[in-house]
């Protein structure tokens, strides 16, 4: 009795590689990869602005005062634009939002912000990504949630959703 | 895109993904772009895809590498940021160690496996 099942052993396992592979064939894995940055400061960087009229961005202005939201964003991205009304409401609501512009030029960025809107206190543009990748971002639009002392608290990737805005809210009042 | 904003960009890319001077350091880079995971592709090294974020992330590398730093350090500042996912090369640690010794455990079994057989009297 054990060699019959035993014989069949080698095809069991066959049939459950093949099962596994069609499954995952199917629906390959797409995991989003966190930054491993949560829970630790702000890496230095230093980010160019729109102008004189608008300041960039850098670690050193994400250091002091409250807590406050760093979102990245670029004017090619179409998700940025779904979430513009979200970061519009939580501005409203009283949250600062501070902007990364990624792979993005002042025109573009100037255009995207007069036609969906501008919730942004400061801007730094981040023409190759830098600042993206230093804050183990993989693309836009995410968003950090960053402390009054500097220390990354969340990562929400990709945008931002009406049913999210409490949830930041809370996530805010925690931080500070 | 228009005309007059392309030219300008191509020229862009090219400028970024001009070779290091130094032969001995670009061959640093180039070995080390191999086993960096492009996070936004399926399974691609930054040397083997053309997604922007790996053209960015080839551009670090080099500067690093030029900057003197050594490999290690420059694969150590992208995990530190992505977590081992980032490098085709994980670190024999926690989970991991299983990677690195399931093909051991799985030859000890077969030749388990196959020393009992011989052993077996012939009929």
């Amino acid at each position: 009795m054990m060699k019959r099942v035993a014989l069949f052993l080698p095809l069991a396992v066959f049939i459950g590689f093949v099962a596994v592979a069609i499954w995952r064939l199917g629906e390959p894995g797409n995991p989003a990869i966190r930054s491993q940055l949560v829970g630790k400061p702000v890496p230095a960087f230093a980010l160019a602005g729109l102008g004189p009229e608008r300041p960039g961005l850098g670690s050193a202005d994400l250091a002091g005062g409250g807590p406050r939201l760093v979102n990245l964003f670029a004017s090619w991205c179409i998700p940025c634009r779904v979430e513009a009304p979200v970061l519009a409401e939580l501005k409203r609501r009283g949250v600062v939002i501070d902007g990364i512009a990624v792979r993005d030029r002042p025109e573009t960025i100037r255009a995207f912000l007069a036609e969906h809107g501008d919730p942004y206190r400061r801007i730094g543009i981040d023409s190759e990504s830098r600042a993206m990748l230093a804050l183990g971002a993989s693309g836009v639009p995410e968003t950090f949630l960053v402390d009054g002392k500097g220390i990354i608290r969340v990562q929400y990737i990709g945008e931002l959703r009406h049913e999210q805005i409490d949830t930041v809210l809370a996530a805010i009042r925690d931080a500070s | 895109m228009n005309r007059g904003f392309a030219i300008p960009m191509l020229l862009l890319i090219a400028a970024a993904e001009a070779p290091l001077p130094d032969p001995s350091q670009e061959a640093a880079a180039r070995a080390l772009m191999h086993e960096l995971r492009c996070l936004v592709c399926q399974h691609q090294s930054i040397a083997d895809s053309n997604a922007d974020m790996a053209v960015d992330m080839r551009r670090i590398v080099r500067e690093r590498i030029a900057a003197g730093e050594p490999p290690a350090a420059v694969r150590a500042y992208l995990v530190e940021r992505y977590g081992d996912w980032v490098t085709f090369d994980p670190p024999r640690r926690g989970s991991n160690l299983i990677i690195w010794a399931a093909p051991f455990l799985f030859l000890a079994i077969g030749a388990i496996v196959a020393a009992r057989q011989f052993r077996k009297p012939r009929t």
